[in-house]
C-alpha cells in the first residue's frame, strides 16, 4: 500500500458505483435500479448479471443501469470481483453491494457510505440497533459466533458479518481484488477476515432488512445446520489465510 | 501366460502416452508421469524376479499387495493433482469472464457514444451547409455514418 491513510479519506465529492449482483431476478431488479437511480444522489447503478436466463440484464439496463454480463454463473463472489474490477477501471471512489431482490433499502445507502468517513468497510448491520430483522436456531448461532470472532479480530464491535449490504473505499477495492473468493461465503466472511487481515478497517451501520421483493426465503432448519457448518469451515479456512500477496497493479 | 499379458498391458500404457504425447497435445507435465508409470511397468514384468525381490527387501509379506499400495497411492496424487489443475482452470475461467463482460459493456458504452458523435456530424452537415462553397467531408461523413452499423455481439 503507498496511499497515504489521513483522518479525512472521504470527501463529499465521490464518484459512487452501487454494484448489484444479479441472477435470474427478473421480479424485482427493475425495481431495484430505479428506486437507487431515484435517490438522486448521482449514484452510477452497475448490474453484475450472472448468467441469468430469464431477461434480467436488459430489465436493468431499461431501468437505467450499466449491466456487466458474466458469460456463465459464478456466483456472488464471482459476480462481485467482476464488478469491483470495472469499479477500479472506471476510477470509481467506492463502491455499496446492494442485492437485487430488494432487501436492502436504497435509502439506507447514503448512510452505509457515509460510514466510509471512518473506515475502509462500512457494513450496513442487520442487527444494529435498527430494523426488526430475526433469524433462529442454527443460523442465529452460527451468525453470532461469526460475528463474535470477527469483531475480535477486526477490534471493533460488528453484529452482522454476514450482510451482503456494504461499501468499500479504493483501499478495499484493492484489496477485494487480490483476495475475493468465488466460495460460498467468500464474498462475506472470507473476503472481511483478510480484508481485516490486510490493514483494511471495518465499521457498522445499522439498517433495516425489507422483506423480499421476490423468490423464496428459507427457514429450512436442515439448511441452517449446513449453513453452520459451512459457515464455520469458511471462517476456519480464512483464518489460516494470511495477509493478502500484493499483486501488481497490471495483473488487475 | 501372466508375464506376456503383463508385457502387452505396459506397452499398450507406454504407446499411447507416446501416441497422445506427439499428436494429440497432451501435455508434457502429465505424460511424465504416465510415462514413468509405463516404463516401471515395463521394468518388472520384463525382469519376472525383480517384484519379489523388491517386495522382501521392503519387508511386504505379498508382493501384489506392495503393487496395490503403490498403485492407489499413485492414484491418489494424481486425483489431488488434477483437482488443482481444475481449480486453477476455475479461477482462469472467472478471471477471463470478468475480461470479457468488461470489455462487452465498455465496447457496448463507446458504439453509442460513436454513434451519438456521427449523428451529430450527419446533422450538423444536413442544416449548415457551408453557403458559398459546399464542404467535401460533410457528405462523406454523412455516408459513414449510414454504412456504418454496430456489431453486435451474438448471444
Amino acid at each position: 500500500m503507498t496511499e497515504v491513510r489521513s483522518k479525512v479519506r472521504f470527501p463529499a465529492a465521490t464518484k459512487v458505483l452501487v454494484i448489484m449482483p444479479a441472477w435470474n431476478e427478473r421480479a424485482c431488479i427493475g425495481n431495484t435500479v430505479r428506486e437507487v437511480i431515484g435517490l438522486g444522489r448521482n449514484y452510477d447503478v452497475l448490474v453484475v448479471d450472472d448468467g441469468s436466463e430469464d431477461g434480467t440484464p436488459e430489465l436493468a439496463e431499461a431501468a437505467g443501469a450499466h449491466v456487466l454480463r458474466l458469460p456463465f454463473n459464478l456466483g456472488v463472489g464471482g459476480a462481485m470481483r467482476a464488478g469491483f474490477k470495472y469499479a477500479h477501471r472506471m476510477g470509481y471512489d467506492a463502491v455499496v453491494q446492494v442485492d437485487a431482490d430488494g432487501q436492502h433499502d436504497p435509502k439506507d445507502i447514503p448512510a452505509v457510505i457515509a460510514g466510509l468517513e471512518h473506515s475502509d468497510i462500512s457494513i450496513g448491520a442487520r442487527f444494529a440497533d435498527k430494523g426488526q430483522y430475526t433469524v433462529s436456531g442454527p443460523r442465529k448461532w452460527a451468525m453470532r459466533l461469526l460475528a463474535a470472532v470477527i469483531s475480535r479480530i477486526a477490534r471493533t464491535e460488528l453484529t452482522d458479518v454476514t450482510s451482503g449490504f456494504r461499501a468499500g473505499n479504493v483501499r478495499a477495492i484493492k484489496q477485494y481484488l487480490k483476495h475475493y473468493p468465488a466460495e460460498y461465503l467468500g464474498d462475506t466472511i472470507d473476503s472481511l477476515v483478510v480484508a481485516i487481515r490486510s490493514g483494511c478497517v471495518v465499521s457498522q451501520t445499522g439498517v433495516e432488512m425489507r422483506p423480499r421483493q421476490g423468490g423464496q426465503p428459507s427457514h429450512n432448519p436442515a439448511k441452517s445446520a449446513i449453513y453452520l457448518v459451512r459457515s464455520m469451515l469458511a471462517l476456519l479456512f480464512a483464518m489460516t489465510r494470511g495477509k493478502a500477496r500484493t499483486t501488481h497493479e497490471s495483473d488487475i | 501366460m501372466e508375464s506376456i499379458a503383463a508385457l502387452i498391458f505396459s506397452l499398450l500404457v507406454l504407446g499411447s502416452v507416446v501416441f497422445l504425447l506427439r499428436g494429440k497435445g497432451l501435455r508434457e507435465k502429465y505424460a511424465f508421469l504416465w510415462l514413468f508409470v509405463g516404463i516401471a511397468c515395463l521394468v518388472l514384468t520384463a525382469i519376472p524376479g525383480m517384484l519379489r525381490s523388491v517386495t522382501s527387501l521392503i519387508g511386504v509379506q505379498v508382493p501384489s499387495n506392495l503393487l496395490f499400495a503403490m498403485g492407489i497411492i499413485f492414484l491418489t496424487g494424481v486425483a489431488l493433482h488434477l483437482s488443482w489443475e481444475v481449480s486453477v482452470l476455475e479461477e482462469e475461467a472467472r478471471t477471463l469472464s470478468e475480461e470479457a463482460a468488461i470489455g462487452r459493456v465498455r465496447l457496448e458504452e463507446l458504439e453509442r457514444k460513436v454513434e451519438a458523435l456521427s449523428s451529430a456530424v450527419g446533422e450538423a452537415g444536413r442544416t449548415a451547409p457551408s453557403p458559398t462553397a459546399p464542404s467535401p467531408t460533410a457528405p462523406a461523413a454523412r455516408t459513414a455514418t449510414a454504412d456504418w452499423q454496430p456489431q453486435r455481439p451474438a448471444d
